[in-house]
């Protein structure tokens, strides 16, 4: 089956689970920015976690799908279609998402997957790259065929729907919603007033005394040039004991840098492979993807993590989704 | 030289610390030890990268579990540390020899002059320079394919531009600080530009996708 992007919205690409093992080429990880939320899209169809899905950024596109089939959206709440739970399409449906209220991101997984070209290893488009480019309207996606037995319940249940239309009625007479959804509570947070952790970074001590408070201590605002390869923080300048001469060494996704500006920056999803600039901090894994949610413009405040809690709330949140998605699965079969 | 380091770089990568400054011995350790890590294939690791004078490991904390109290990345640099001891430096350096063509000055090195200025040399002896070199790929990074070349002449030693080009074309051969290189694709840069090649420096469809690979020795030859 085929997607047709009749518009694209604000920004809306492919990303499957990251680019792996290319870092000596140069090429990173990218992504989703909120990988939580995309998995959560794919678990709810029935796919393999890191199956492709469509990265959509502050406005929805408008979608044509050319067979029956299976869908999910999931991360920041966008109208056009119910949220964090499948939804079936008949062929022909065509949706068109609308704006978000707050949030930055949200997620279309489709069953079976998206079918994006292969490079380096992944489906995942690289905007800063070139690996790939944002979709256009036109743009026609192919969708892997979709596991039955992954599904097969939810299928056979959703698709009755449409003979017998339930009592959550849709607006699209070609969607038809699960009565059940996910509660995105403990997976989606977008209370800014809630701390992000960050890890102290290698050059941390070399942040001059005051800098190191202001580090934890402001509540930074996100600046309108931030992207997908970082968010860039405003409201307090930070500044070094004294100049540091860095010959340049890996950054990572949650890497937070401090250029010569003193503005600091987190490295996203499409984080380039190095950089020579401090490394204050890092933010820790389970909070990157509520820190991708925020927008320019939205506030942000840190709370120093230690390394082993860090890992610790790591194993922790792998642990939750890997039950969640057992409980998931017994229902879609 | 001190024996590596290992620091943690957040919480699901680590650096391997093998010496400060842009060195052509410390680098040579640094792709061993890359080399030797990547050989191991230990669980988890996803991703492993040199840089001029670091080894860069993305794993996946879950792999490193263990019965006790260690972290996931405690247990990860336990199993790295005798490898890192053990890689032999230079033992990773035989990756091949290429050369690049370039037309040097002109519309495709804009700012060849400014360099033989600021060299206080000639365009002739600049293009000399530059083409009479033995260079060495220390590491790829900044864009896919993008290498950073070791062994520019200390007279063409240069600080990058004031204010970076928000457009540099594919091909383009520049020198920024004591490095030199070729972008493979156009992007922004602040090197300066001093000459193009018409080689396809990296194509993802490619296998290998890029040209110059860690370790590889590289010669310009001037069109």
């Amino acid at each position: 089956m085929k997607i047709t992007v009749l518009a694209p919205g604000w920004q809306t690409s492919v990303q499957d689970g990251g680019r792996h093992g290319r870092a000596a080429l140069g090429a990173g990880t990218s992504g989703a920015m909120d990988e939580v939320s995309r998995r959560l899209a794919n678990i709810l169809v029935g796919n393999v976690e890191n199956a492709a899905a469509l990265e959509i950024t502050l406005r929805g596109p408008r979608l044509h799908f050319d067979a029956d089939c299976v869908v999910a959206l999931t991360g920041a709440a966008l109208d056009g279609l119910p949220m964090w739970r499948p939804v079936a399409m008949r062929a022909g449906a065509e949706i068109a998402l609308g704006t978000m209220a707050h949030g930055a991101y949200a997620y279309l997984a489709v069953a079976g997957g998206i079918d994006g070209a292969v490079l380096l290893g992944s489906r995942s488009t690289d905007i800063a790259s070139g690996l790939g480019t944002p979709l256009t309207a036109g743009n026609v996606l192919p969708v892997l065929d979709a596991a039955p037995d992954q599904s097969r319940r939810l299928w056979r249940n959703l698709f009755a729907h449409f003979a017998h239309p339930p009592m959550a009625r849709s607006e699209n007479r070609d969607v038809a919603p699960a009565l059940w959804s996910l509660n995105p509570r403990p997976w989606f947070d977008l209370d800014p007033g809630n701390p992000i952790g960050v890890i102290e970074g290698a050059h941390f001590v070399q942040l001059a005394d005051t800098a190191q408070r202001r580090l934890f201590d402001t509540a930074f605002r996100i600046g309108g040039d931030s992207s997908r390869m970082g968010l860039r923080l405003r409201e307090a300048r930070l500044d070094l004991r004294e100049p540091l001469e860095l010959v340049s060494a890996a950054a990572v996704p949650g890497t937070v840098q401090l250029p010569p500006s003193g503005d600091p920056i987190v490295l996203m999803a499409e984080a380039p492979t190095c950089g020579g600039y401090p490394r204050i901090g890092h933010v820790i894994a389970v909070d990157l993807p509520r820190l991708a949610q925020r927008r320019p413009g939205d506030g942000v405040r840190f709370a120093p993590v230690s390394l082993a809690e860090a890992q610790t709330r790591y194993l922790e949140r792998e642990r939750a989704l890997t039950a969640l998605k057992r409980t998931i699965r017994e229902r879609l079969q | 030289m001190n024996p590596p380091r290992i620091e943690a770089l957040g919480d699901c990568a680590l650096l391997i610390l093998c010496g400060d400054g842009i060195d052509a011995s410390i680098n040579a350790r640094a792709l061993a030890i890359a080399h030797t890590v990547e050989a191991a294939r230990l669980p988890g690791v996803l991703d492993v990268a040199p840089a001029y004078a670091s080894v860069c490991v993305r794993y996946e904390p879950g792999e490193w579990i263990g019965a006790d109290a260690q972290s996931p990345f405690e247990r990860l640099a336990g199993r790295l540390s005798p490898l890192v001891d053990n890689a032999a430096s230079g033992a990773a350096t035989a990756a091949g020899f290429i050369e690049i063509p370039v037309t040097y000055g002109g519309e495709s090195g804009p700012d060849l002059d400014a360099v033989a200025a600021h060299a206080r040399l000639s365009r002739e002896a600049v293009i000399a320079l530059h083409s009479g070199a033995d260079y060495r790929v220390a590491m790829l990074g900044f864009t896919p394919g993008f290498a950073y070349l070791l062994g520019l002449p200390a007279a063409l030693h240069m600080p990058r531009r004031a204010t970076p080009r928000t457009r540099v074309p594919a091909g383009s051969v520049a020198i920024g600080g004591a490095q030199t290189g070729v972008y493979p694709r156009e992007t922004p840069g602040g090197w300066h530009l001093i000459g193009r090649t018409t080689l396809d420096l990296f194509d993802p469809a490619r296998d290998p996708p890029a040209l110059l690979a860690p370790g590889m020795r590289v010669r310009f030859v001037a069109q």
